[in-house]
């Protein structure tokens, strides 16, 4: 039963979201509102009932109906209820059906919104964008439908099933990464309907523009907190201390995160001069695209070989599509490449534009960087037939230089003006700053940190913290001193005038906070292993580690064995830590579970190795990380600055004036650029 | 239309700074290959091998494991099915399903002395979470031992 509903219920989304998308391209062309009303409705149908396979498939698992295919295949009467909700995006076909139900939100979102734009036909680029939208819709439709769906019906009906994926189970983190990750990569389908639809309609205003780069900050803070949450699952699960190994899975979710964060400060150059147009619509086809390649990579079997891809049932699915995209986008800027000239130049080597235009080489480059050594595999063992993989060496010392110089340009490029810059105002700015790093540098050389990367990247990371302070106290001084307000106040009154470029700001300081506990934690991370008996100690740096005990429990998921520890630095206790190694009835090997004392000054790191069957030993391995709690705070931080940048004010919510038919919502400049852009 | 000097100047500016990019970037990945082989392929490549960066996968060879606890240093054969096979030296305690007979994936260097240096022994298993075989109960065994303290 199950699986018949949800299987008819991703039928009907499919159907639906086909005759929506030409639904939508036939209204937007012929300005008929009877079809972008059908449209519209079509894309919340497409949500209701995607909403309603999801529902139904968590049915399913909660109540182990192992009559539908996906059940049998990750459910199992041992597993705690949590595990088994979450367990729904722990195989292919689950994941692609979250994707589908993100994707149907975020439909059903633009609709919503595009409603509140009053006059449906008044912007052609709407409905072009809603019809680019129900397309992609149409195409993860039609994986669940067909190649990967997850309700076929099983005969004979099995009595229970293995369960999820043993690491999926080991933390409840797994409940929370996907679904961040899943929402900021699924959104960037947005902003690239949006794109196409003013390619497709021929205009490119910067209200428009205004539009768009609302629509990537919203999936963008989402990747961002996503990819962080999966480095902290990384780090609290896998039992190697670390939190990144350019592993492909990792490099999927951080090229679209580099080229749409490349997006979104070009698209500030876009909005202030009219310049890089072509550019910044590249970037967000090339982040949708980079969305799509990435699940191909991922999900296809092709990285564990070129010719596997051919043998899953979705590899050549997704291969067709990201050449469909591809060849559709070049032709469409190829197309309007006229409404997309640059309406202005460059005027001075030394201005903001230049910080931005630098920003997105960097970003450019980080992203092929990622990309070509990710796919090299692939192409090493198409053309020459060697199987190779690109060793993490590649990527750090590719990343470094391109990192440092985008902490240096994180705090300069709010300090430099648009237009023109001078000498003499960069001189005063910088001078603070220069000593803060200067201080900095100094401090540490003498607190015995020798790593000349590491200083130089602590020094520019306390310079562009210094620029950007200088950005917030500037002018709660000046306000100060014109109004008598008191200090807090005037800082808030400030920031709170100019949410947008303040939020970007708190953005870059929390990015530095991150790039320094990045800094910290590769540069000085310490480890050391042990064979301990019972009740002895051992050093490690100034900790004194002691092994107490190991113990087995028996849980109904799983079994584990638990050493416990006391751990003290100086004859002070400091904590227990009790490291464990679980045992999964579906995975032949323990998978552990470390024990971390987390500060933000030092992260203390154990991992149960090993240990003698009588309990008389064990094995155990101490991690010492520095500054890794940093990354954290700096993610926390940086979701913090987006939000409070996407905020409006309550000026900007009021209802806009109903636009008069030909007339702009704002008169002059932006409707009128768009109209002669249209016609151009 | 021809390019006026300072379209000229940063058309030339860009073409240089891409064109060292590509060089770094390709230096970088030259230098940082992993070469995946068997040590049948290994040994048929010989001492063009010594010093490059290689990922080994074969079996562990029954009754070649010898692990020396002072030294934390664990030695084995690491062989294929055509029996050939290489020996290998890895620091540090091995994974916990280190055993004989089982896949093993050994990253590090061939030296010529005929030794692989291992830095990183990985227990071959793929990706995909199959059940263990009919009647092998990895717990089980680890309950038994600790009832006592369980009890």
């Amino acid at each position: 039963m199950n699986a018949l509903v949800g299987h008819l219920a991703t039928l009907l989304a499919l159907l639906l979201a086909g005759v929506g998308a030409a639904a939508a391209f036939v209204g937007g062309r012929r300005g008929d509102a009877r079809y972008i009303t059908g449209a519209q409705r079509a894309g919340i149908a497409v949500f209701v009932l995607v909403a309603l396979a999801f529902l139904i498939m968590e049915r399913a698992l909660i109540t182990h109906d192992f009559s539908v295919s996906y059940v049998a295949q990750v459910g199992s009467r041992e597993t705690p209820l949590f595990y088994t909700v979450i367990s729904l995006w722990s195989a292919l076909e689950g994941s692609i059906l979250l994707w589908a139900l993100v994707l149907s939100i975020y439909t059903a979102l633009l609709v919503r919104w595009s409603r509140r734009r009053a006059d449906p036909t008044g912007d052609a680029q709407l409905p072009y964008a809603l019809g680019t939208l129900l397309c992609v819709n149409v195409f993860f439709l039609l994986l669940i439908s067909w190649p990967a769906n997850p309700f076929r019906l099983m005969s004979p009906v099995p009595a229970d099933g293995p369960g999820p994926n043993a690491l999926l189970q080991n933390s409840p983190f797994m409940g929370v990464h996907p679904p961040l990750l899943y929402t900021g990569y699924v959104g960037m389908s947005v902003p690239f309907a949006l794109a196409t639809g003013a390619l497709l309609a021929g205009r490119l205003n910067p209200d428009w523009t205004k539009v768009i780069r609302r629509w990537t900050l919203v999936p963008w803070t989402f990747l961002s907190l996503g990819i962080l949450a999966g480095a902290w699952w990384s780090y609290e699960v896998l039992g190697w201390g670390g939190y990144w190994a350019w592993d492909p899975v990792e490099n999927a979710s951080f090229m679209p995160w580099l080229t749409a964060t490349a997006f979104l400060h070009s698209v500030m150059v876009q909005e202030r001069r009219g310049m890089l147009k072509t550019w910044t619509i590249t970037l967000i086809v090339a982040t949708f695209l980079l969305t799509v390649l990435g699940t191909f990579l991922t999900r296809s079997g092709v990285l564990a070989s070129v010719h596997a891809f051919t043998q899953s049932a979705i590899g050549p699915f997704f291969l067709t599509f990201l050449g469909l995209v591809l060849l559709g986008s070049l032709a469409l800027l190829a197309w309007r490449s006229e409404a997309l000239r640059s309406e202005g130049r460059f005027d001075a080597a030394l201005s903001r534009e230049t910080a931005f235009m630098l920003n997105n080489l960097l970003f450019a480059a980080f992203a092929f960087v990622v990309l070509l050594g990710t796919m090299f595999p692939l192409i090493a063992e198409a053309i020459r037939g060697v199987r190779v993989s690109v060793g993490g060496p590649y990527f750090s010392e590719m990343s470094v230089p391109i990192a440092l110089l985008l902490i240096f340009l994180a705090g300069v490029g709010p300090a430099l003006p648009w237009r023109k810059g001078s000498l003499e105002l960069l001189r005063g700015k910088f001078r603070w700053p220069t000593m803060a790093a200067l201080g900095t540098a100094v401090i540490l050389a003498a607190a015995g940190v020798r790593a000349p990367l590491a200083l130089l990247a602590f020094a520019l990371a306390a310079f562009s913290f210094g620029l950007l302070a200088a950005e917030f106290i500037g002018p709660t001084r000046v306000r100060r001193r014109t109004t008598g307000e008191a200090g807090p106040l005037a800082l808030w009154r400030v920031v709170a005038g100019n949410r947008r470029r303040y939020g970007g700001y708190i953005v870059h300081a929390g990015i530095l906070v991150v790039a320094v506990g990045v800094t910290g934690s590769a540069t000085f991370r310490r480890e050391q292993e042990w064979n301990v008996g019972r009740g002895a100690a051992v050093q490690f740096g100034r900790y004194q580690i002691q092994f107490d005990s190991v113990w087995a429990v028996s849980e109904s998921n799983r079994d584990g064995v638990i050493a416990a520890t006391t751990v003290s630095a100086g004859g002070r206790l400091l904590t227990r830590l009790s490291p464990r190694l679980n045992y999964y009835p579906t995975s032949m090997e323990p998978i552990g579970t470390p024990a971390v004392r987390e500060s933000l000054r030092e992260d203390l790191y154990l991992v149960l190795l090993a240990y003698a069957a009588d309990g008389s030993h064990a094995t155990i391995k101490a991690i010492a990380s520095p500054l890794v709690g940093w990354i954290w705070l700096g993610g926390g931080i940086v979701a913090l600055g987006a939000v409070f940048s996407l905020w409006r004010g309550a000026a900007a919510r009021q209802p806009r004036p109903a636009p008069v038919p030909g007339a702009g919502e704002r008169p002059g400049a932006g409707r009128a650029r768009a109209v002669t852009e249209a016609r151009a | 239309m021809l390019l006026s000097g300072r379209r000229a100047g940063i058309a030339l500016g860009g073409g240089i700074v891409a064109l060292v990019f590509a060089y770094l970037v390709w230096g970088g990945i030259g230098n940082n290959l992993v070469y995946f082989l068997t040590p049948t392929e290994l040994l048929a490549k010989g001492p063009a091998a010594y010093g490059a960066s290689i990922r080994l996968g074969g079996i562990v060879q029954p009754g070649t494991v010898h692990w020396d606890a002072d030294r934390h240093e664990l030695r084995f054969r690491l062989a294929d099915t055509n029996d050939h096979n290489v020996e290998v030296v890895s620091t540090g305690v091995p994974p916990e399903m280190f055993t004989e007979g089982i896949g093993a994936v050994v990253e590090g260097v061939w030296t010529p002395d005929g030794v692989f240096h291992c830095h990183n022994l990985m227990i071959k298993h793929s990706n995909e979470y199959r059940p263990p075989p009919p009647g092998a109960k990895p717990a089980e065994y680890y309950r038994q031992l600790f009832r006592k303290q369980l009890s």
